[in-house]
């Protein structure tokens, strides 16, 4: 020890992941999010207290800061790492895609989308398992004559794809149209629903 | 300029707050600090500035987080009445050197050691988190130092 300095206490940097892996479980943060597997790629999933707010392909949005980055500048900066709170998001998600499950039941927050999207993504929502729409007609649906390139912009910024099943909406004519994670995924989730051959 | 998610904060600064905690408090009542720390910072997280020192504010919570261990153990500690024959340990069992002897000294100093040498804190930040000039907080690290030194040799 000399006159002006003294060493910083030895600690154990695992036991202070353990305490920040604790502190994340259980504190209420307004933002909780997991990593997910999956057969379409890895999936950034995020819920608030009201229900699933955001389901992002990992390659596609970024990777998981930008994804992160994205919701604490639009939702809350208190954002958590908490896989239990998506337990039941990853688990529907596996039933989904293990071929044992048709309809989604999570609960969705709405609130993180307004106005004519939302209405689009509520009607792209009613498009069961096995079915297809067209823009022209989600449009329709949305109660908007602002037509299928609105409509299209509206699917577009989807942020909870595969259970807001934007996958479904497809050009008049039967051409796939565009999809945020790549058509290629677009056409695996047509496959596991059956549309697809 | 909008704020890192907090899960990023929490990486960024666990390791510095359960050094300055471990320090403080010892590493069995560290984890209820630490917790609490976090909860307090999380709490006050949207309102800080993008700008500020993030690392300094923390310790700061830390710090005040441990003295509130102190205080609580303090007053639970009262009641006892008059002492027993056996004398209370006076110093940890377990042979921590010379940071097992930190939190036996004054409460300025003790706070002023923490911050400065297990949070790695400037004077002129120990000096904002204890609400001191830079120059006292320089002088109670010294004092504390100093008062370590003398209990170890002797």
């Amino acid at each position: 020890m000399t006159t002006d300095r003294l060493s910083p206490p030895p600690y154990d940097p695992a036991a202070a992941a353990a305490a920040a892996a604790r502190f994340a479980a259980t504190a209420p943060a307004d933002v909780a999010y997991a990593v997910v597997e999956s057969p379409v790629g890895t999936l950034v999933a995020a819920r608030t207290p009201r229900g699933l707010a955001r389901l992002a392909y990992e390659d596609f949005d970024g990777g998981v800061d930008a994804v992160l980055e994205e919701l604490a500048a639009h939702l809350s900066p208190r954002i958590l790492e908490a896989p239990a709170r998506l337990d039941p998001v990853r688990r529907e998600l596996q039933e989904y895609f293990e071929g044992r499950r048709t309809a989604f039941d999570v609960p969705i927050d709405w609130t993180v989308v307004a106005g004519f999207t939302r209405r689009v993504l509520r009607a792209t929502a009613a498009i069961p398992f096995g079915e297809v729409s067209t823009y022209a007609k989600v449009a329709a649906g949305a109660g908007s004559p602002r037509g299928s390139r609105a409509t299209g912009n509206a699917l577009g910024s989807n942020p909870i794809p595969i259970i807001v099943p934007c996958h479904r909406v497809l050009r008049t004519g039967g051409a796939l149209g565009g999809y945020t994670g790549g058509v290629h995924r677009k056409e695996a989730l047509l496959r596991i629903e059956g549309v697809l051959l | 300029m909008t704020l890192p998610p907090f899960q990023r904060f929490l990486d960024t600064h666990r390791n510095d707050v359960w050094r300055l905690l471990v320090a403080a408090v010892g590493p069995d009542a560290a984890d209820d600090c630490f917790q609490e720390t976090f909860l307090s910072a999380m709490r006050a997280y949207p309102r800080l500035r993008a700008d500020s020192n993030v690392r300094a504010w923390v310790l700061t919570i830390a710090q005040r987080k441990a003295l509130d261990h102190h205080r609580a153990r303090a007053r639970r500690a009262m009641p006892v009445g008059a002492l027993p024959d056996a004398p209370a340990p006076e110093r940890p069992e377990r042979d921590d050197g010379v940071w097992a002897r930190v939190h036996e000294l004054p409460p300025k100093q003790r706070a002023a050691v923490l911050l400065r040498f297990a949070g790695d804190l400037s004077h002129r930040d120990v000096a904002a988190a204890l609400g001191c000039s830079e120059d006292a907080a320089r002088r109670s690290a010294h004092e504390g130092l100093k008062k370590l030194r003398q209990e170890l040799i002797r």
